[in-house]
């Protein structure tokens, strides 16, 4: 009961917000009385979004699926590569450079590209995820891995401990919150690289719907996918948030401490 | 000076001899030891004071092996220490418990990393003693002060080994909690008959507990007096009236004075 409270206090504030910005637009939108294809008020929306439901199924399913593969595929090769770039400094110096590189190419570019290689299936899609989530999780759990407290280590090192006993005993765990933000990050970016992906080629999926609703000027449908994409996303997130207080309830229990 | 404890085992538990310790700061070299000699009987409580930033707990991290002296000799059970860790247990002065493992998770470390079995049985059995019980899930964050204190020391313990390097373990806490804590290290220490090199600026603190009490320099920390105490066992608190106490207290303020003011 407790803890409802304080989520309902953390929330609220952030719930007004959003119902009086939808509230102003409704208002204007009526006013001012704009065309359906160019700015749909919200209760518009609202009602696309209720008559689209029974067909969005299949695509969200579509969406998701692509993301989660994604996204696990990123967490599991960024957490194997920042060890390694963790533990030999040339892996770093050779890496590093490759990875900022990496993100500096346009995913909207890479997607076709993934497409024509891998054709207009799951695959490409996971893909172009995996490649947008990585980049976060690999920084984060690398600078994670170096912070580990060096009397710490000197403690266990003292103790007898080997240099593996060391990275699995203490550095590991120690860069577990670094690790859980960088996977914050990255689930916010893994939907919108799902729809990137199925926006540029796919037979299903949020992308795809996206897709043909704008070039249909379906606007209210475009809005009511948003919508879903934004709370896919947010749930994601929420998702990783409960996973990091599973794994590591000591970092929860300081934030709350800290409240 | 009283011979120490166990003086028919002619080997003493540790021994530095013209210890040296130079390190890197800023690309400038400082000396933190100088020519230190120090001697710890079998069965010993003997402590180590000095103004703060000595070179305390360099030369404890020396004897501990994770850092190696620049000259000098440092044995342990008369075998040379040098960078060799394992031999003793070294508390720090934080505490250091892992923030991710429970109590018993931390205390259990050192046999864990051996490999050993009944490992939690064994940390088990001892949390009532060291007053942990009912905290054997809990995480460090949740601890008092002294529980935290006394977790780093079940973890010490633990280590079984038969010399343990104490650095300033009581600093951090309140002065009740303190002299509670001290008798009952009095206590594991006789029960246990430990080894035991302990590091203080507290004068009380180092007299009420030891055999001998060191008297280190400003740095380059190097040993400027050497001071039996001369009270039975077991340590009252009564005792830290009595005249010989007094006396020892006079001393060993004396010495250390003249250091912060030099």
């Amino acid at each position: 009961m407790k803890r409802l409270g304080r989520n309902l206090r953390d929330f609220a504030p952030a719930l007004l917000l959003i119902a009086g910005l939808l509230a102003l637009w409704e208002v204007i939108s009526r006013a001012v009385e704009m065309p359906d294809w160019l700015l749909p008020a919200p209760s518009d929306i609202g009602a696309s979004f209720g008559e689209a439901a029974p067909l969005l199924g299949p695509h969200v399913a579509a969406t998701v699926t692509a993301a989660a593969a994604g996204y696990a595929l990123a967490l599991a090769s960024a957490i194997v590569l920042a060890a390694a770039i963790d533990r030999w400094g040339l892996a770093r110096r050779a890496i590093y450079p490759l990875l900022v590189t990496s993100q500096t190419i346009p995913t909207f570019a890479l997607a076709p590209l993934l497409a024509i290689w891998f054709g207009f299936g799951l695959l490409p899609k996971v893909l172009v995820v995996a490649l947008v989530c990585f980049f976060p999780i690999v920084v984060a759990t690398v600078g994670g891995l170096r912070a580990a407290d060096k009397e710490m280590l000197d403690l266990v090192r003292g103790m007898g401990a080997s240099d593996r006993q060391l990275f699995f005993k203490v550095r590991l765990p120690a860069a577990v919150p670094s690790v859980i933000s960088g996977m914050k990050i990255a689930a916010t970016y893994s939907v919108i690289g799902a729809v990137i992906a199925e926006w540029t080629g796919a037979s299903q999926g949020l992308g795809l719907y996206l897709l043909r609703a704008s070039n249909s000027f379906q606007t209210d449908q475009v809005f009511a996918v948003i919508a879903v994409i934004a709370l896919l996303s947010i749930a994601l997130f929420g998702c990783v948030e409960l996973v990091g207080r599973t794994v590591a309830p000591w970092t929860a229990a300081k934030e709350e401490t800290a409240r | 000076m009283r011979p120490p404890p166990d003086s028919a085992a002619a080997t003493p538990a540790v021994a530095l001899r013209g210890v040296q310790a130079t390190y890197l700061e800023r690309g400038l070299r400082v000396e933190a030891l100088h020519d230190v000699d120090l001697t710890l009987g079998r069965g010993e409580f003997v402590s180590v004071i000095g103004p703060s930033g000595c070179g305390k707990s360099t030369m404890l991290n020396l004897i501990a092996g994770i850092d190696r002296p620049s000259a000098g000799e440092i044995a342990v059970d008369g075998r040379s220490a040098i960078g060799r860790t394992g031999l003793v247990a070294h508390m720090p002065q934080r505490d250091l418990l892992l923030p991710w493992r429970t109590t018993l998770q931390n205390a259990v470390l050192g046999p864990e990393l051996r490999g050993e079995p009944d490992r939690e049985a064994r940390a088990l059995a001892q949390l009532d003693r060291f007053g942990l019980e009912g905290f054997a899930d809990a995480y460090p964050h949740m601890l008092s002060g002294g529980m935290r204190q006394r977790a780093a020391m079940l973890r010490t313990i633990l280590l079984d080994r038969d010399t343990l390097l104490l650095d300033e373990p009581f600093g951090a806490l309140d002065a009740l909690t303190r002299g509670e804590m001290q008798e009952w290290l009095l206590g594991i220490w006789s029960e246990l008959a430990k080894t035991v090199l302990f590091v203080t600026h507290d004068v009380e603190e180092a007299i009420f507990l030891s055999d001998r009490v060191y008297v280190m320099t400003r740095r380059p920390g190097t040993m400027k007096l050497e001071l039996a105490i001369d009270l039975p066992r077991p340590r009252e608190r009564e005792m830290t009236t009595s005249p010989p106490f007094v006396d020892a207290k006079r001393t060993l303020l004396h010495a250390l004075l003249a250091e912060t003011h030099r």
